[in-house]
């Protein structure tokens, strides 16, 4: 309540901070606006910013640090018999009183000191929600002051706020850059966990894969053996069967589009064929295990090929099929960016149209194309759902795309799926898996940038 | 009536100004229209053998578009259409017989900004030969690229980077290299669109020199925007206005003497 009472007197302060800043600037020099060194509203924004920006931030930092600071109040107040405990009961304790401060009821008995407890707790809160707005308020109500004491004709107001509106846009390009790091550090943490138990040789260069750990010592099958190259393998032919579909026809599709189609077909073509990029991944995954590999099997009976029901080559074509159009959509901008003056220069030597797109446009074009490859490989690594659905759980170590193999994603989900352990290798596994497969894909996309920019060079 | 006998009954332009040349292209009548919008109004040239024609004229003129037409670059503009005759050694060259990627082989173009081809210089050079199946070994192809160079002089500058880009040499450099592209398909006439307008003094000078000694063996039409230009290479200069072709004559006398009072406005400045 408290809260939503500061936003409000915040948002109230800052809309009036504009306006007094913008006619207390506009007063300031008796309407002869040349005279300011920045328009109007800029000290407008000004003010505004001095009455929002330090409540703000002190908004901030009491809500992060607001919990931690009153449990440990609350701790300390505690009588020693609960305190005395090793960390794991600590922190069941804490859990106790905080599920009791909020009304939930933990369905035991309650030692009636954790009960006083959960009370203190509650109280220490209200006190902080009230000074919170007390002291919130009257911050706003200084800095709009302050900044109003500050508006004269000569303040580089424009200057500031640019200034501030520059280090919003740094933070805001931050978030993207400290989620990264973020995920790279607890997937690594959890990785390392696992590579605790088994050993990263054992994992990076085991050909078996069967990740049930023995509950039992005499359990039978379950092995638990962490070899990842099956997986890879998996992937790999999958993806290579993806990008055999994928490529030739989204670059033949990109050089329709671009350099035959009229106009017209462009215009109803290529927005038709981006549909395709918007059908979720599950519906290819239907189409790839209900009518894709019922499909490839008969085919490859009626050649007397032996095909298991789930098979690489299915669910590989499907989700060539799927990425065809990030390949033909990009490649048709880099085809349509190549200047006209290649194409008039190849045509006013007497070469056809074939041979000029062969020869002058599509190597003109080459690294934006690679780099649409790239993504469309990338995709193609990352792609789960059609895998699961269309070829299995099995991980079978071979080259046979008519075989049923996995992923490393199918793989990650299934060991993630449901109710699991966090502490057995089974489960601390996905994360290995995960790191690799970062590590993978990272470096193949420093490849294709490293490639592109060495054809750049060349080419521009 | 057919194509030879009209040209041939049209001799009289042609026959009042350089009675011993024999004509290379004739253009009979040329209309030119984008969509709605008529861009040329009837043209009527003679282009001579070896010999250089200037195209001169305020922008939007149309001298562009009937150098396009000359070699039909124009086909692969959406909707623009060519009427009356255009005959090369006689023969219309919009006629049903004629394929126009044959026809640009015979008819070169060097365009405005030098484009060379994002290849090493010696594929630019080797590009046309290769298409065209002029050059059957390893060695007859690298003679055609050595002459090519040599004849558009920038063998001596690239001799020892053929391996390396087209695209990293100099502005000048680059309209050379791009001219030497044309030449070495071996064209019987080679159009410009403004070569020199986006080179430095000494380039168009490197250039000029070299159009004055391709004349020997090639005829060349030239559009340009500098008239000083027009009176160093060409013999013969052609004055365009609004889409009219207003007199075509020996450079001398355009520069000279012109009959017409746009002629005069536009060599003496007065407008354009």
């Amino acid at each position: 309540m408290q809260i939503t009472v500061l936003v409000l007197i915040l948002a109230l302060l800052t809309v009036s901070g504009f306006q007094m800043g913008r006619s207390r600037a506009v007063a300031s020099v008796g309407g002869r606006l040349v005279e300011l060194h920045s328009v109007p509203s800029y000290h407008g924004f000004y003010v505004a910013l001095w009455a929002g920006l330090p409540a703000l931030f002190l908004f901030a930092l009491w809500t992060a640090s607001e919990g931690w600071l009153i449990m440990r109040m609350v701790m300390s107040a505690l009588p020693d018999r609960l305190v005395a405990g090793d960390p794991q009961t600590l922190n069941l304790l804490k859990a106790d009183i905080l599920n009791i401060a909020h009304g939930i009821s933990t369905g035991r008995d309650v030692d009636p000191a954790v009960t006083a407890a959960a009370a203190h707790y509650n109280s220490l809160r209200a006190i902080s929600d009230w000074s919170l707005l007390a002291i919130g308020a009257s911050l706003a109500v200084a800095g709009l002051a302050y900044g109003r004491q500050c508006i004269s004709p000569d303040l580089r107001a424009r200057n500031r706020v640019e200034r501030v509106v520059n280090i919003g846009l740094v933070i805001c390009s931050m978030v993207a850059i400290l989620t990264t790091i973020g995920i790279v550090l607890s997937l690594l943490f959890e990785a390392l966990r696992f590579f605790s138990v088994v050993s990263p040789i054992d994992f990076l260069l085991g050909t078996h894969w069967s990740p049930q750990m023995a509950m039992r010592a005499d359990q039978v099958g379950s092995s638990g053996s962490f070899g990842v190259i099956p997986l890879f393998t998996g992937t790999l032919l999958i993806t290579a069967i993806a990008m055999i579909v994928a490529v030739p026809v989204g670059l033949m599709s990109a050089i329709y589009m671009s350099e035959y189609a009229n106009p017209n077909v462009r215009t109803w073509l290529k927005p038709i064929l981006e549909i395709l990029a918007g059908i979720p991944t599950v519906v290819y995954g239907f189409f790839a295990a209900l009518t894709m590999a019922p499909f490839v099997r008969s085919i490859g009976h009626s050649i007397g090929l032996d095909v298991s029901s789930e098979s690489a080559l299915s669910a590989g074509i499907v989700m060539g099929v799927m990425i065809i159009p990030f390949v033909s959509s990009l490649s048709d901008d880099v085809i349509n960016a190549v200047p006209q003056a290649l194409r008039d220069g190849s045509y006013g030597l007497g070469a056809t149209k074939s041979e000029t797109i062969r020869q002058v446009v599509i190597p003109a074009a080459l690294p934006g194309i690679v780099a649409a490859i790239m993504l469309a490989v990338s995709r193609a690594i990352g792609e789960t759902m059609i895998v699961t659905m269309a070829s299995g759980l099995t991980a079978n170590l071979t080259a046979n795309p008519l075989d049923a193999v996995t992923t490393v994603t199918t793989q990650i989900a299934t060991l993630l799926v449901g109710d699991q352990e966090f502490d057995s290798p089974k489960t601390l596994s996905a994360f290995g898996l995960g790191l690799v497969l970062f590590v993978v894909t990272l470096s193949l996309n420093m490849v294709a940038l490293r490639v592109v920019q060495k054809y750049r060079e060349k080419y521009d | 009536m057919s194509v030879q006998t009209q040209i041939h009954t049209k001799p009289q332009a042609a026959a009042r100004t350089a009675p011993a040349v024999p004509n290379k292209m004739v253009a009979r009548d040329v209309k030119v229209f984008y969509g709605a919008k008529q861009a040329l109004k009837g043209i009527n040239v003679e282009i001579q053998e070896n010999k250089v024609l200037a195209l001169i004229g305020p922008s939007g003129c149309g001298k562009s578009t009937f150098l396009r037409c000359l070699n039909r670059m124009n086909d692969t503009i959406e909707n623009c259409r060519v009427e009356g005759l255009i005959a090369l050694d006689g023969e219309d060259i919009y006629g049903k017989g004629i394929d126009a990627v044959q026809l640009r082989a015979r008819v070169g173009m060097v365009f405005q900004k030098p484009n060379p081809f994002p290849k090493s210089i010696y594929d630019n050079i080797a590009y046309g030969p290769r298409i065209h199946g002029m050059a059957t070994g390893r060695e007859e192809l690298d003679e055609v690229v050595e002459k090519s160079l040599q004849r558009a002089g920038l063998w001596n500058e690239v001799k020892d980077r053929l391996r390396e880009p087209g695209t990293g040499l100099s502005g000048g450099q680059q309209q050379r290299l791009c001219i030497a592209r044309a030449i070495a398909v071996s064209p019987e006439v080679i159009l410009m669109d403004e070569p020199c307008s986006a080179l430095d003094p000494i380039a168009t000078a490197h250039i000029e020199e070299l159009i004055d000694e391709l004349r020997e063996n090639f005829t060349i039409v030239i559009v340009t925007h500098n008239m000083q230009q027009a009176a160093r290479v060409s013999q013969k200069t052609a004055f365009f206005h609004l889409g009219d072709m207003v007199e075509c004559d020996d450079t001398e006398e355009i520069f000279t003497n012109p009959r017409d009072e746009r002629t005069q406005g536009y060599i003496t400045g007065r407008y354009g």
